[in-house]
């Protein structure tokens, strides 16, 4: 290790510091901060848009390992990443590897976060990190160059990102076609991720991908695909707004993640949001009715709350681990959503059929 | 809990000894099978012959039956305990073919007994390679190329088919026995040979050469859910046994891509094989690109499937069991949260490393090259945060003498070859090759080991760089903070800076530099969680518990299984922890070896799976001081550091350490034995040769060596001339120099006695005399013992017993304590004390139905355990103990019996007589009784002249009897009938090595004259074809007598009675 490494210190809203050793680039970053606990997968974890305004604490200890993969494109979208640049504000570890090894492996993680400006520290706690994030909630917090933490410092103002437009300022601002079969989906981005375009190219079904707040109704399709997204769903009202007139017509509707939320705020549910949320590749859930369970990928700090599903729609998954709603269904109408990410990227595909069941539905 | 289709009672078939390829973690599997089923209310039924186990304990199985896991006694049991389940995968591959044979013979089906979990014909699919193959390409997925050969014609046109080199691989192998990477026809030619002595089939493979091997667990319920529990990457890649592998996990160089891409086709498989319970799945992975294989698929428990129990907190054993009685996954508790269900693939938040131990140094002529054929005998795992913390961690933990990955002294000649071919020390020279500057690539190429590890490898030596030639004082806090995270110990450091452990550790204090305690909670902290399962890193700050509760006591567990000290000590560890926790006190186990029970999250109040060493003990007592330590029930390596703990202030619970050192320390315990007039064999310690000649000319030939401190007999040996001694005497200054050699007059044709016991305060509280069956010369932990002893004069017996009665007073013991004696007509000479529990503990207590180490335990702490009443030492029945040896997986070890121990585990089965309990144990180890031909070569003519009678009682088989010349012409001139045959090395038939391989002969009774090197190499040949052909094989004449006489007397009449049974 370089004797001349910087020193990096992170800063939480109640006052405690952790410093470690700088990685990545060099500067300030301030954000909600949250745990995940995925012991793979950073490159498509660090470009998924739920994550944007987070600084991202990875509770797997080793990151960098395999290094980062090249920006190869496959039907313009990149190859290994889950949109076109890291989301997060900023990535904390525990021990990351300077030296990686792989043979996709282009450059290091440390390389290609200074590019984008993203500052790292490792040699931080990181269990006692999110311990103390799983006892308090998430809280807001910021990262200085250093580890001299002035009164200045701590008592920084930062902005809550869950306040902010996070979803318009991760979305596409334009009206993307992606080639496909004859069935066609609009695809409304909330932030969506790469697979989950992929999967429906996979599938032969043609892809109108539009802004969050793009009034989709006018725009011909056999079904209303809504995509993950980062932050609080109550900050999407347009889409709530469009979503109702979508479900009001009948259009077979799927919504993942935030979708799945925004799908639940049109219905009538509520939402609200979660202690410290779910960040990980290995959520269990049931599958209401069977005896099935699956192991899901996922990443939210809001959820349905369950007890207010209106007359017509049923829990249709549920977490194994704390009980929270992990998808709805419309008793009679094509209307899916699920709170985990089928689409995986990282993570385990036990719930592509999701897809399948939704593609079933379109006519 | 489920109510429904339940079984009512389940049958266990155990694995039996341990052996290479299949050790203590069948005793962790069974022993959570057991518990599984008991929390169900059903009713458990277990058949295992090795008593040192867990789960043959008295309050675990509702039956134990200590009989080989065979089908003729499985029947029995069955027929007598009318099962109406049974599971098969919890034995390891022992008790996996024996579940086959009685579903095949139709055994299972005509009692009713439903196999619980997976099903036969999916195990079969599994361990058939052709089947294997072709269920994973129904399944849509990749096995690696590869075609079956049944003659060794056919074998040579698949292998030029696919093209050299290629993978031989033998099916139903246990630990991949006799599989191999051969490059020429004339070596496939060689290994087919060999291989089709065992099996009528072999495959023959593409080699993967250089490719990623690597593990998952996976786990299916009868729903068709399907989770994959751990991952795992073997660091020496495909062609070194897994078992021989250096493994971490989770998996380190894959991309998420390539990690789900396997847990799919996994899920797939197993989906498709329809496997309910646990199994283990390996694959090779490309290094460059992402195409794999599928290897194998084990479904049963594994050795893998412990290590990541262990690895992940995730009790696979408990919740395989659950789901072969039909519950779903997410029915069964997460006992790890207590929060959530075993529907969970744990998310780790460290990192582990499993690291095997070899003991090959113990073999004569064996090779120390790693291959696919598995040759370790224990393993350790180290947790942290770091790799290179964990990769020094465990490399101590091995407790060879290495101080870690860097500061170790060794000489290596041929870098570049070591570093090409595996071998059990490979991993050090590639420390030694670094630290002369070898690049990363060039290490990468000559080793196949992955970057990545490479370069968190020199990373360790880098910074030992740093710190070289500094003074102590001279090191900032940063750089002695990084030097810990990277795993480097006080002791390490003191060596680079040529300081003293002990002023390093005040150094690093006064810094505050002190490892943290985290728990492992298989949720990485997402949910809270009560687990006592816990490690220390430096990687981390803070601690997860508040440490220093009440009422603590250490417990020193045994650490890696290796020959010498393996379950039998863990036995005592888990005992002495039960013992504690109910009598008021909290149990804290340290112990750092995944095979065992020890390290279950439930055994103890608390876990540290953690180092034994001097400076980790230390850090644990500073943080949880607790009232004491336990040094005296984990063997050698707890009781090694009793006096230097005492030393630093540690309290030690029972005997005092300066008794301990008494005991262990030659000269201090021979003038004890003077001073109270106890009779020792003579001796002197030697520090020169002239003097060490002096010595024995004077006492005569033989003598025995031996360095102190040992166990197993380390670098013993039996010298017979003067010759011998200087050879010797060159080899043993390598093997220590910290201790001086010691030599003993040893006494030929005695008996050899043990004495396991239990003192209060320097009064004998309780004891246990049992017997060796061959005559002294054997080490105890090779020899069949015999409780209570047959063959012994009460007057000696007396007399042993008032020797440890005055030993016990005369060390002030408290505890548990073993001594061994030599005893000729009436004289009884001590020749080893030891104040600890010793290996047989757990065989006498079984037999005498006493629990010698709770009794021992209960002392230790004060309480009054109720005085034992005489007549429970007057057996109305026999335990006999006998020793497993693990010879077969040795390719080229000489199987012969001497000082040194040799044997990997063993079997005690209990009987009515001498004759049927020395009959059930020797088939418990593998004796078969010969039906077609005995090969006779019996020594010495007063060993010929003793075996007559017995020669008479073979007659009655009606068998062939062959001899070599001279034992041919003794029995021939005794009028029996006998085939003369040659010597292997006189290439000239009738041969021998012929006769052997065309299955003429399935007993070989084969008497050394003497150890005597020269006598030995003539038939080492007979010895080690008997071996590798699997025919019984005898070199001891007491033990040929006995197995005759058992044969005679008892084949007829084995009584299947339970442990119960035996009043």
């Amino acid at each position: 290790m370089n004797k001349n490494q910087e020193r990096a210190t992170l800063i939480l809203e109640d006052g405690s510091t952790f410093s470690g050793y700088s990685f990545g680039y060099l500067g300030e970053a301030d954000g909600e901060v949250v745990f995940n606990t995925g012991m793979v997968g950073y490159p498509e974890t660090l470009t998924d848009p739920s994550y944007a305004g987070q600084i991202l604490v990875a509770t797997y200890p080793l990151i960098g390992n395999y290094g980062v993969p090249p920006k190869t494109y496959d039907k313009s979208l990149l190859l290994h990443f889950e949109s076109d640049k890291i989301q997060t504000k900023a990535l904390i570890v525990s021990d990351y590897s300077k030296d990686y090894s792989h043979w996709n492996a282009e450059r290091s993680l440390s390389d290609w976060m200074e590019e984008e400006k993203i500052p790292g520290i490792f040699g931080i706690d990181t269990r006692a990190l999110t311990r103390k994030l799983r006892d308090n909630g998430t809280m807001l917090g910021w990262i200085i160059p250093g580890d001299e933490v002035s009164e200045e410092d701590l008592n920084k103002k930062v902005e809550d990102p869950n306040k902010t437009n996070l979803v318009g300022s991760v979305c596409t601002k334009n009206i993307i076609e992606y080639d496909g079969g004859k069935t066609k989906i609009v695809l409304v981005d909330c932030g969506v991720k790469n697979n989950i375009i992929r999967a429906f190219q996979g599938r032969n079904i043609l892809v109108v991908r539009v802004p969050y707040d793009f009034d989709f109704m006018n725009i011909e399709a056999d079904g209303i695909m809504i995509s993950n997204g980062p932050g609080d769903p109550k900050m999407c009202q347009a889409t709530i707004e469009n979503t109702k007139l979508a479900l009001d017509k009948g259009i077979p509707t799927l919504g993942v993640c935030l979708g799945s939320q925004i799908i639940g705020l049109a219905a009538g549910m509520e939402t609200y949001k979660l202690k410290y949320g779910h960040r990980s590749l290995n959520q269990p859930v049931n599958e209401a009715g069977t005896n099935r369970s699956y192991i899901t990928s996922q990443n939210h700090g809001f959820a349905i709350d369950a007890e207010t599903l209106p007359q017509d729609w049923r829990e249709w998954f549920t977490n194994d681990n704390d009980g929270s709603n992990e998808g709805i269904i419309h008793i009679s109408k094509p209307f899916f959503g699920t709170q985990f990410h089928p689409e995986a990227s990282p993570g385990p595909d036990d719930t592509e059929f999701i897809f399948d069941m939704f593609v079933r539905s379109l006519k | 809990m489920i109510k429904k289709n339940k079984p009512k009672k389940v049958l266990i078939l155990g694995s039996g000894a341990l052996q290479i390829g299949q050790a203590g973690e069948f005793d962790y599997s069974g022993s959570q099978a057991i518990k599984a089923l008991k929390e169900d209310g059903i009713k458990t039924v277990l058949v295992n012959p090795n008593i040192a186990t867990i789960q043959t304990s008295e309050d675990m199985a509702d039956q134990v039956y200590f009989l080989p896991i065979q089908v003729q006694f499985v029947e029995e049991i069955i027929i007598k305990e009318k099962p109406d389940g049974i599971l098969l995968g919890f034995g390891g591959q022992t008790g996996l073919n024996t579940g086959i044979e009685l579903y095949q013979k139709g055994i299972l089906e005509k009692y009713n007994v439903k196999v619980l979990g997976t099903s036969v014909e999916t195990i079969l699919e599994t361990e058939d390679r052709n089947l294997f193959n072709k269920k994973v390409e129904e399944a849509g997925l990749k096995s690696a190329l590869s075609k079956t050969a049944e003659t060794v014609d056919e074998a040579v046109a698949v292998a030029n088919d696919i093209g050299f080199p290629v993978m031989v691989r033998i099916a139903f192998a246990l630990g991949g026995l006799g599989s191999g990477i051969v490059e020429t026809e004339k070596e496939l030619i060689d290994k087919a040979k060999r291989a089709f002595a065992f099996t009528n089939q072999i495959l023959i493979e593409e080699s993967l050469y250089g490719w990623k091997e690597v593990e998952y667990e996976i786990v299916r319920d009868k729903h068709n859910n399907c989770i994959t529990v751990c991952s795992m990457e073997n660091i020496d890649p495909m062609g070194i046994h897994t078992g021989d592998s250096i493994v971490a996990a989770p998996v380190q160089t894959l991309s998420a891509k390539e990690n789900f891409m396997l847990r799919s086709n996994g899920i797939k498989l197993i989906r498709h094989l329809e496997i309910v319970g646990e199994c283990n799945i390996q694959y090779a992975l490309s290094p460059t690109s992402d195409d794999y294989r599928i290897i194998e698929v084990n479904a049963r428990l594994s050795r893998s499937s412990a290590l990541a129990s262990k690895a992940t907190g995730y009790p696979l054993a408990f919740v395989a069991t659950k789901l072969s009685i039909g519950y779903a996954l997410n029915e069964i508790e997460n006992e790890i949260t207590k929060e959530t269900s075993a529907c969970c693939e744990p998310a780790l938040d460290y990192v582990v490393l499993k690291f095997p131990r070899w003991d090959l140094q113990k073999f004569s002529q064996v090779s120390t090259l790693l291959g696919s054929e598995m040759k370790s005998v224990g393993e350790v795992m180290a947790i942290g945060r770091s790799f290179e913390e964990v990769l020094q961690k465990a490399i101590r933990m091995l407790d060879i003498g290495m101080e870690g990955f860097v500061c170790n002294n060794f000489e290596v000649k041929e870098l570049d070859k070591e570093l090409q071919q595996p071998s059990d020390k490979r991993i050090y020279y590639v420390a030694k090759a670094l630290q002369q500057g070898y690049s990363v690539e060039k290490l990468n190429n000559l080793t196949k080991i992955d970057k990545w590890f490479l370069y968190k490898m020199k990373n360790i030596v880098d910074q030992a760089e740093l710190v070289k030639g500094k003074k102590i004082n001279e090191l900032d806090k940063l750089t002695l903070l990084r030097s810990k995270q990277y795993g480097f110990s006080d002791k390490q450091i003191g060596i680079l800076t040529n300081a003293d452990e002990f002023a390093v550790r005040k150094y690093r204090k006064d810094f505050d530099i002190i490892p943290c305690i985290k728990q492992i909670d298989t949720m990485a902290a997402e949910f809270p969680a009560q687990t006592n399962y816990l490690y220390m890193t430096y990687n981390g700050f803070f601690d997860d518990i508040e440490p220093g509760e009440e009422k603590q006591i250490i417990v020193l567990g045994g650490g890696a299984y290796r020959i010498g000290s393996s379950v039998e000590f863990d036995w005592c560890c888990v005992n002495a922890a039960k013992t504690l926790d109910n009598h008021g006190y909290k149990s804290i186990m340290i112990n750092y070896n995944p095979e065992t029970v020890s390290t279950d999250h439930d055994t103890a109040h608390k876990l540290f799976f953690e180092e034994m060493s001097m400076e980790r003990v230390m850090d644990i007592y500073e943080k949880e001081s607790p009232e004491g330590v336990i040094v005296s029930v984990g063997g050698q390596i707890p009781n090694i550091l009793a006096m230097k703990l005492h030393k630093h202030g540690v309290k030690i619970v029972g005997t005092s350490p300066e008794m301990i050192d008494n005991a262990e320390s030659r000269h201090k315990f021979s003038a004890i034995l003077d001073r109270e007039e106890i009779d020792q064999p003579e001796w002197e310690e030697l520090t020169n040769l002239d003097s060490a000649k002096e010595f024995c000319n004077l006492v005569g030939y033989p003598v025995l060596i031996r360095p102190s401190y040992v166990l197993s007999g380390a670098a013993m040996s039996i010298v017979l001339s003067e010759n011998e001694l200087e050879e010797f005497l060159k080899k043993a200054s390598d093997i220590s120099s910290e201790h001086p050699v010691v030599i003993t007059k040893f006494i030929e044709d005695a008996r050899e006695i043990e004495v396991d016991a239990v003192a209060d305060h320097g009064e004998l509280f309780a004891y246990a005399i049992s017997e060796h069956v061959e005559n002294a010369g054997v080490h105890s932990g090779d020899a069949t013992i015999v409780l209570p002893p047959q063959r012994l004069y009460l007057e000696t017996m007396r007399r042993i017993k008032m020797i440890t009665k005055k030993i016990a007073k005369a060390l002030e013991i408290t505890g548990p304590f073993n001594m061994q004696f030599i005893a000729k007509d009436n004289a009884v000479k001590v020749i080893e004390c030891n104040l600890r529990a010793s290996r047989s503990f757990p065989f006498v207590s079984k037999v005498l139905k006493q629990n010698f180490i709770d009794i021992a335990t209960q002392l230790m702490i004060g309480e009054k355990p109720h005085k034992i009443d005489k007549s429970s030492f007057d057996l109305d029945y026999v335990g006999v103990k006998a020793p497993q040896f693990s010879f077969t997986r040795l390719k080229g070890s000489d199987p012969v019996l001497g000082v040194e121990m040799s044997s990997t585990g063993e079997v005690a089965c209990l009987g009515d007589d001498f004759n049927e309990a020395f009959l059930k144990s020797v088939l418990s180890i593998g004796f078969k009784i010969p039906e077609k031909g005995i090969l006779l070569s019996t020594g010495p003519v007063k060993y010929k002249m003793e075996f007559l009678e017995e020669m008479k009682m073979l007659e009655k088989l009606e068998i062939d009897f062959y001899g070599t010349r001279g034992t041919c012409k003794f029995y021939k001139q005794n009028n029996f009938e006998m085939i003369e045959l040659n010597r292997p090395y006189t290439k000239e038939e009738p041969n021998i090595l012929t006769y052997m391989e065309e299955g003429k002969i399935d007993l070989v009774i084969n008497i050394p004259k003497s150890n005597d090197k020269a006598e030995l190499d003539s038939d080492y040949y007979i010895r080690r074809k008997a071996i590798d052909l699997n025919i019984p094989l005898i070199t001891n004449i007491q033990v040929a007598k006995r197995f005759v006489k058992a044969i005679n007397y008892s084949n007829d009449k084995l009584q299947i009675k339970s442990w119960a049974e035996y009043k």
